[in-house]
């Protein structure tokens, strides 16, 4: 114990720790790609729910305020991206314009989504957010008749990839001996984005706005008496949250090259709010925890069930979606009952959340 | 543990469970490079809905994949002198294209031979992409969406008929035979179902019908009181609606409530003995369209086959059986299970299967791709013309195409009576 | 006006669905603030198992009444049992937390007893058996005639008698008063003598005992079945309940009903009001979609639910408390 204690107390230790997870990170999907380049993808798909499981923290985590209806955001940006570089509407906007402009448009229905909500208790805010989420994916399902602006059902696709450096990222460029793929250069694309995107949570968090989030969560009568306007706060609360989720949007279109109503349903608002409480609401490392393990459990658990089945059973017995999403609601109902605050909780939540002892 | 030291556990972690993903990567990959001189297994995928509301039809489709390969494994081909097992990988792509475009680049990673699937139009367009990319083949035995085979993908086929085939088909059988001077159109508004009742409107216009109403529901709806209300207040003569009959049979049912006295017509997502089970009585005499020739014409083994070892035959089955048997077929002729062998052979196969003669066009498309209509009667759906280019001819009983042994004695004199009652049934309303 | 008519006991009968659905909603978060997300699977578990009691029993000859009643028979001890268990399991050792993990709890039994069902009745989706003889009865006379049919009139009727006892319940009985002694002050109630876990279970048994009823009453209504049919009932349910003023049994049952008008003549009208001929008249642009197709509206019946979640925010929006007020505890 005490040789690692010391090395653990070395002012260079921290730098090494860091130099060690940036060089994990960057050498990551070549390893990924030796198991198949269907992780690197899940991965891709992972980011992007840690993207959007940081936006939904800054309406959860940091302001206290439940959104059931967040994948709203994301379908916005995801539609703007789409209609701005596609053959919908014959634009081809470069995704350097695009992506603010999504960011923009989704900053928008934040606050329209929010203003009418200022008022509400946490459970009809729930319930409002979640109507909002489900009007906005019914509006894009059927906003193809008389006018068609979405396409409806049939989803806008040949969506236009990321163009950087003459690279285009939906394909394959060989550098030398190395064949990087489209999907490992969105990869990189991604965590670069989601790097910026945690940067300004941190700052965020630690700044005056942080704060009065912070006591609005807390209290927001105290809050209020304190001389802080709530109502701006959560404002910007949704308003920052949704940004960030339009933003995840849009590179959910550049990726996927295909978008459609199915893709912005109820069940995906749900498992992103899973994701930020699993993994400890407000505490911007433990969000990631909490959705990079949804976004990957499930997916190891469909590789793996099924020949463990067939060894012990010699035949599949349940089919191995059905005990993904059992295993996804039951680890939903035990994560809450040994712990509620989350995996990885801030030291504020944890004393703010622990369920008090005495008997009712 | 400070935090950079817990994210670098963390790292540590996902790239620990990848190593294991990786370890079961070798178990499932079963195609390997064709250089094995004993048996050689090959892999053919199939991808489907195996959850959700359409799960007993993605079900359905795995069965007659299974069959297929089963079948094939009986009668042990060889292809380049070496004895060839199949082996199936069967994916759930939980109607969801995300998912789809996902388990579509895992099946690609583990170099299966061909895709037989998706089901729904909407993921298997995306799915395609990232098959096409790969070089494998991808076949769908239900996806009707014309747009699947217009990209210029090469490795894009369809066993089944597309919505701009079978629309116009069922159009013209209500405005022709059911002489329907006003109908109302309903939708569920899914790409399939707005499809085919976009298609159904465009030739119901041009054959100068008269269209009464035109309303749209969700394919998750279960109460359509309102838009049939409505509907009524128009006087159609023939409701045709583009849904599944997860839709179609409450629709039906609750029109029959409303005393609607329109017949109903639907697409072939509807076209299932389920829509008897679902509307009740109210189901007799609704008329529906299928893609390809009915089964009763086709391989009556086929369906002695699938019956006894999966009960009853839902819908597409028959369509991803053929679906598989093309594939294995392009194999043969190709003499390769190399994918970038037989693909191209994809376009010369032609072969009677359990829908009748399989062949596809340079698109991809089902060549000559038949349109069945059916009628419902005593619980069960029966065919009761063939739609050919536009053509409508009464279905006899008796199979077009040289199919192997006679049609079922049964269905001859059934299909036969069934073709005079029809008429009378028109006439009297 | 025939046709209006239809559409009111169409929207009556859908909303008198609701109705019973949200009674269940009701009662739990009158007592202890917690949107039960999983009794939409509870009425779906009670519609699966009515209906393979009622498919066993189909072929002997015992009048249809029977048959439903022996189901419903079944089905509600089965929900109460369901109802108890995840009370038990995932809610009471939760009651201290805070709001947000029994909400996640909540989601993570729908999605398990989604699943579980669908073990047990298979994936695919289930014809209920339509052994009662439907009948229809016609309000007026002339081709339009609205129409009302034996099975709607039963369910409005069941509905009226479901509010009606638990109303009983509620505000006539020692198990009454206690339930709303612990709906308003859990800890004084416990000084008091009222046992609390007791009084708890019991609401959410009783509330599963509804949630049972109104999944054969939606069983026999629509002819279908699907493990996952409970999830948008339930939403638009608590939808509903909460328009109402959630905590208030009248509440509830007006919610559903306004819910089910709300939807029905939406459904009905708004595409009227929005046909692209109408608008051509008022505003530019509408022209060439009125030559092509003007039978079209913008806003028409496929915006269904839309116009249930309008209603909502804006009832929210300028009356938080429901249409009735709300009747829960001083929870700060």
């Amino acid at each position: 114990m005490d040789p690692l204690a010391a090395l653990r107390k070395h002012p260079a230790a921290k730098w090494v720790g860091i130099a060690l997870i940036v060089a994990s990170l960057l050498a990551l999907p070549f390893a990924l790609q030796i198991a198949g380049t269907a992780w690197i993808r899940i991965t891709n798909l992972a980011v992007l729910f840690v993207l959007l499981s940081l936006g939904l923290n800054i309406v959860v985590g940091f302001a206290g305020l439940l959104d059931l209806g967040y994948i709203a955001f994301y379908a916005v940006g995801a539609y703007v991206y789409a209609l701005l570089a596609s053959p919908h509407f014959n634009l081809h906007l470069p995704w350097w314009a695009i992506l603010p402009i999504g960011a923009a448009v989704a900053c928008i229905f934040g606050i329209l989504l929010g203003a009418p909500t200022l008022k509400l208790r946490g459970d009809y805010l729930a319930i409002v957010t979640l109507g909002f989420g489900e009007i906005i994916r019914i509006f894009l399902n059927n906003l193809s008749e008389p006018f068609n602006l979405t396409n409806g059902p049939k989803g806008i696709t040949t969506i236009d990839s990321v163009k950087l450096f003459g690279l285009d990222f939906a394909n394959t460029t060989r550098f030398g001996e190395v064949a990087v793929s489209g999907t490992i250069k969105y990869y990189y694309f991604l965590l670069a984005v989601l790097v910026v995107v945690i940067v300004v949570n941190l700052r965020l968090q630690n700044s005056r706005i942080g704060r009065a989030w912070e006591a609005i969560r807390e209290d927001e009568l105290a809050a209020r008496s304190m001389g802080i306007n709530t109502r701006n706060m959560k404002l910007l609360a949704f308003a920052m949250g949704a940004s960030f989720g339009g933003i995840a949007g849009g590179m959910f279109s550049a990726i996927q090259g295909f978008i459609s109503p199915e893709s912005f349903i109820l069940n995906e608002s749900v498992m992103v709010l899973a994701m930020v409480v699993l993994g400890g609401m407000g505490n911007i490392w433990g969000v990631i925890l909490g959705a990079i393990l949804l976004s990957f459990v499930p997916e190891i658990l469909r590789y793996s069930v099924e020949p463990l089945q067939r060894a012990i059973f010699g035949r599949s017995i349940i089919d191995p979606e059905v005990i993904r999403m059992l295993l996804f609601g039951l680890a939903m109902v035990v994560m809450m009952l040994f712990r509620p605050a989350g995996l990885m909780p801030s030291a504020v939540r944890k004393r703010e959340l622990a369920v008090p002892k005495e008997a009712l | 543990m400070n935090r950079p030291t817990q994210l670098s556990l963390a790292v540590a972690l996902a790239l620990g469970l990848a190593a294991c993903g990786q370890k079961e990567e070798p178990k499932k990959a079963a195609a390997p490079a064709p250089a094995a001189p004993a048996g050689v297994t090959v892999t053919i995928a199939h991808a489907g809905p195996l959850t959700g509301s359409i799960a007993h039809l993605g079900k359905d489709d795995e069965n007659g994949v299974a069959l297929a390969i089963a079948e094939a494994n009986a009668k042990k081909i060889t292809i380049d002198g070496k004895p060839i097992t199949f082996k199936m990988m069967s994916e759930d792509d939980q109607a969801d294209p995300k998912v789809g475009t996902t388990v579509a680049q895992k099946l690609v990673d583990a170099k299966v031979a061909a895709v037989v699937g998706h089901l729904n139009s909407g993921v298997t367009i995306p799915a395609s992409e990232i098959y096409g990319k790969a070089g494998i083949p991808v076949i769908s035995g239900s996806a009707t969406n014309p747009a699947l085979t217009e990209r210029g993908i090469k490795t894009v086929f369809r066993t089944v008929g597309r919505d701009d085939q079978q629309g116009p088909a069922i159009a013209s059988y209500i405005a022709k035979e059911l002489k329907g001077k006003k109908v109302a159109i309903v939708d569920d508004k899914t790409a399939y179902g707005e499809g085919i009742a976009n298609e159904v409107e465009k030739t119901l216009k041009a054959a100068k019908v008269s269209i009464v109403g035109r309303e749209r529901t969700t394919d998750k709806e279960t109460d359509f009181k309102a838009i049939l209300t409505k509907i009524k207040a128009k006087n159609p003569d023939v409701v045709f609606h583009g849904g599944m009959d997860a839709t179609g049979g409450p629709m039906l049912k609750q029109a029959r409530e409303l005393s609607i006295k329109a017949t109903f017509a639907f697409g072939d997502g509807a076209c299932t003995d389920e829509m008897g089970k679902l509307a009740g009585a109210a189901a007799e005499g609704m008329v529906c369209s299928q893609a390809g020739l009915p089964r009763e014409a086709a391989a009556p083994e086929f369906v002695k086959a699938y019956t006894a070892k999966y009960g009853e035959i839902k819908q597409y089955a028959p369509y991803f059986y053929d679906g598989t048997m093309a594939v294995i077929e392009a194999m043969k002729k190709a003499n390769s299970t190399d994918p970038a062998k037989f693909a191209p052979e994809m376009f010369n196969v032609a072969f009677t299967g359990a829908t009748g003669n399989v062949a596809f066009d340079a698109k991809g498309d089902r060549k000559d791709a038949e349109m069945t209509i059916f009628k419902l009667e005593g619980g069960k759906v029966k065919p009761v013309a063939i739609v050919k280019g536009g053509v409508s001819t009464p279905f006899t009983g008796a199979a077009p195409a040289p199919a192997a042994a006679a049609p079922a004695p049964a269905a001859a004199p059934a299909a036969g009576a069934k073709k005079e009652e029809p008429k009378k049934d028109e006439k009297k309303k | 006006m025939d046709i209006f008519l239809q559409q009111i006991v169409n929207g009556l009968t859908l909303g008198c669905v609701y109705a019973v659905v949200a009674l269940g909603y009701t009662m739990v978060y009158g007592i202890i603030q917690l949107i039960n997300f999983a009794h939409g699977e509870v009425v779906m578990i009670g519609c699966m198992a009515a209906f393979s009691v009622i498919v066993a029993l189909a072929p002997t000859g015992l009048p249809p009444l029977v048959i439903v009643g022996v189901g419903i028979a079944f089905a509600v001890p089965v929900c109460m049992i369901v109802g108890y268990l995840v009370e038990r399991v995932a809610y009471r050792p939760l009651r201290n937390a805070p709001r947000l993990a029994p909400l996640i709890t909540a989601i993570g039994m729908s999605i398990v007893l989604q699943h579980l069902a669908l073990l047990v009745w298979s994936r695919n989706i289930i014809a209920f058996p339509q052994i009662v003889e439907l009948r229809l009865y016609h309000l007026g006379t002339g081709e339009h005639a609205a129409a009302i049919s034996n099975i709607q009139i039963a369910i409005i009727l069941m509905s009226v008698a479901m509010m009606g006892g638990l109303i009983a319940l509620v505000y006539r009985t020692r198990m009454g008063i206690a339930m709303r002694a612990v709906s308003q002050n859990p800890q004084v109630a416990g000084l008091m003598g009222v046992d609390i876990n007791k009084v708890i279970s019991f609401t959410f048994v009783v509330g599963a005992a509804l949630g049972a009823v109104a999944g054969v009453m939606v069983g026999s209504y629509y002819g279908i079945a699907h493990y996952q049919m409970g999830f948008l009932l339930g939403l638009k349910a608590f939808s509903a309940a909460v328009l109402g003023g959630i905590g208030n049994i009248a509440g509830a049952v007006l919610g559903g009903i306004l819910m089910g008008l709300i939807e029905s003549l939406g459904a009905g009208y708004v595409g009227d009001f929005t046909n692209v001929c109408l608008l051509d008249n008022f505003l530019p642009g509408f022209t060439a979609v009125c030559e092509a197709s003007p039978e079209s509206s913008l806003f028409g019946s496929n915006y269904k639910d839309v116009y249930a979640f309008i209603v909502l925010i804006l009832v929210l929006v300028f009356r938080p408390q429901g249409l009735l007020g709300e009747r829960v505890g001083d929870r700060a």
